[in-house]
């Protein structure tokens, strides 16, 4: 290691965790290094004789005043990036949450990620009926209005779309950035009614198993969940993050199954029909289903696996100059918490444990960061994630072996990230 | 003298009117409106895979092709060809070496889903268009195109959740892992 003239790297090679420039995760809670963005080495105090500061203009000018619905910084402006569209079908498909440019753990509303399977139905609440029936001692309506009346929970959680990272399964995509390969996940807080509530007012019949679970756009779209998970933590999500649930999230009532693939989590809901057998809708056995190397297929595979990624550097960025890098992420996982995160410099050959830097709620995101000197030399950084039920996130070489590659769904696998000497980040396999 | 229990009274009763119906956390409101399942003949359009929820009604591949050829050739094409591997619904072998084509023949493991899958999502560009009638026919005709019933085979409530899909033993249930 090359020997810095500089007091605080010389400190700082005290502290390597893994090679390749990982550092302790104590430097980023220590006021040294500042805390926030690209935490690069300061000059020494006195030395900068050439900054003169002045009043900017915009503290000369008074501003605009209040308005009805805020909006980010003209300079800040964030954005979703849409994908597989079919032109002869325009209301089918996704956008993808710009991960590398967000911070902490929530997702914005507005740029939450999007999967429509017939387009985002303009529902008028006076209008939209919520049916429970099937296997119940009564078959109930509910109006939008009186579901507002009842006692709601407020819960953090993720929502992944068991497409998300499929991409990486097929190789390529050198140029892949965290919101094109990965973007399919947010987070958000979700309001609403436990579904368990108004299942117990219908009176659900012993012999009942599942319920399928109908959307009100225009695809009608169906999945079949098991009773079970219905009647422990699925919520009918009236709010999101404080707000209505937006129309493209499923405005006015979402179904939503925390820990599971996305696509259970019903938009639009209209119809939960309790039964006694799996409905078998076509986004139950045509999608959403994992074909093995034996020609097998893996169906209702529910809980997303533990996961994490690093969202910086990550695809596309650039690292500028030696110095020293927060490298962040975030991780979760549909089967509880996430206890440790891990990462590695040198392509998964070391590993230092990095710090988690937010609340480590069940089925929601966390953040993650770890600080990394990068001098110059080529590096390949990776996360890994372990939950509370003790399940470590496999490799991709992993996820392979074990589902092989026809398969396109429920790909949980390490993301490797490539730093060249020009500082370039790209998505590399190693 | 103000005092923490006249607070107390005072903003029950400036909430009442709104909090009357949420008493405890315990004691749930319940506002659902009785309905009967006959209500729903309309609403309900799941379609099981053992025949509950069919419509009344029949009809064959033959009668078919002229409402395919109209409503689903664009996207479908004139013999299910497609004009992309979504829209693809006639051949592939899930046994073959390369990454197998899986459509309605090689890879749906219910009839059932067919008809329903119509009769809620198709044609995409004007969802529940088609009548009963129409929904049966369709169905039937992208089954005779896979080679699983014969052209004039009528399809009906009894017939269509019966017929045999190839890859119908290829799938394996996980529900069990929550």
């Amino acid at each position: 290691m090359t020997k810095s003239s500089k007091g605080q790297n010389k400190v700082l090679d005290l502290d390597r965790v893994a090679a390749n420039g990982l550092l302790s995760r104590r430097h980023l809670l220590s006021a040294a290094l500042g805390g926030a963005g690209l935490a690069m080495a300061r000059p020494v105090i006195g030395q900068e004789p050439g900054i003169k500061l002045e009043i900017p203009a915009w503290s000369k000018t008074p501003g605009p005043g209040t308005s009805p619905y805020g909006s980010s910084s003209a300079h800040a402006r964030l954005e979703r990036q849409s994908g597989f569209g079919n032109p002869l079908y325009p209301g089918g498909g996704a956008s993808r949450s710009p991960l590398q440019h967000l911070q902490g753990t929530i997702t914005p509303n507005s740029l939450h990620f999007e999967r429509h399977h017939a387009g985002i139905p303009a529902i008028d609440p006076a209008g939209h009926k919520l049916v429970i029936h099937g296997l119940v001692r009564q078959p109930l309506m509910f109006d939008y209005e009186d579901l507002l009346k009842y006692q709601m929970v407020s819960k953090i959680y993720f929502l992944e779309c068991s497409g998300n990272s499929g991409a990486l399964l097929y190789g390529g995509n050198p140029d892949g950035t965290a919101q094109s390969l990965h973007g399919l996940v947010s987070c958000a807080e979700w309001t609403g009614i436990p579904l368990s509530v108004l299942l117990e007012e219908a009176g659900v019949l012993p012999e009942a198993r599942w319920i399928a679970a109908v959307g009100g756009d225009a695809a009608s779209m169906g999945r079949s969940i098991p009773l079970d998970k219905a009647m422990d933590d699925s919520l009918l999500a009236l709010f999101q993050n404080g707000e209505p649930v937006r129309p493209e999230q499923g405005y006015p009532i979402r179904l939503f199954n925390p820990g599971w693939e996305g696509n259970t989590s019903v938009k639009w809901l209209t119809q939960i029909k309790v039964t006694r057998n799996p409905l078998q809708f076509r986004d139950e056995t045509s999608k959403y289903t994992d074909t093995l190397p034996d020609r097998s297929s893996l169906q209702f595979t529910f809980p997303m696996d533990v996961k994490s990624l690093i969202t910086s550097p990550s695809g596309q960025m650039r690292v500028t100059q030696g110095g020293i890098y927060r490298v962040t992420g975030i991780a979760w996982s549909g089967a509880g918490s996430i206890r440790r995160v891990e990462v590695s410099a040198d392509g998964g050959q070391t590993w230092g444990d990095a710090l988690i830097e937010s609340q480590q709620l069940d089925k929601a995101l966390i953040r993650f960061s770890i600080p990394w000197r990068w001098d110059g030399a080529p590096a390949v950084l990776q996360s890994r994630a372990t939950d509370s039920a003790g399940n470590v996130q496999p490799t991709r070489d992993a996820v392979i072996a074990a589902k092989g590659t026809i398969n396109r769904y429920h790909n949980p696998c390490i993301q490797s990230w490539g730093v060249n000497t020009a500082g370039e980040v790209t998505n590399v396999y190693v | 003298m103000f005092t923490y229990k006249r607070l107390l009274k005072a903003s029950t009763l400036a909430a009442c009117g709104v909090a009357m119906l949420v008493s405890t956390a315990q004691e749930q409101v319940k506002l659902g409106q009785t309905i009967s399942e006959a209500s729903l003949a309309e609403f309900d359009l799941i379609a099981e895979p053992g025949g509950m929820g069919f419509p009344p009604g029949s009809g064959t591949a033959r009668q078919g092709r002229t409402i395919f050829e109209s409503r689903c050739a664009l996207c479908h094409g004139n013999n299910g060809e497609g004009n992309s591997a979504a829209t693809v619904l006639v051949g592939g072998n899930m046994q073959s070496t390369d990454s197998p084509l899986r459509t309605v023949g090689s890879y749906w493991p219910y009839a059932s889903t067919v008809f329903d899958f119509i009769r809620r999502a198709m044609p995409a560009n004007a969802p529940k268009s088609l009548t009963d009638e129409e929904t049966y026919q369709v169905a039937a005709y992208v089954l005779y195109l896979n080679g699983l019933v014969a052209e004039d085979e009528i399809m009906n409530a009894q017939s269509l959740p019966q017929v045999r899909m190839p890859n119908a033993e290829g799938f394996i249930d996980q529900s069990h892992i929550q």
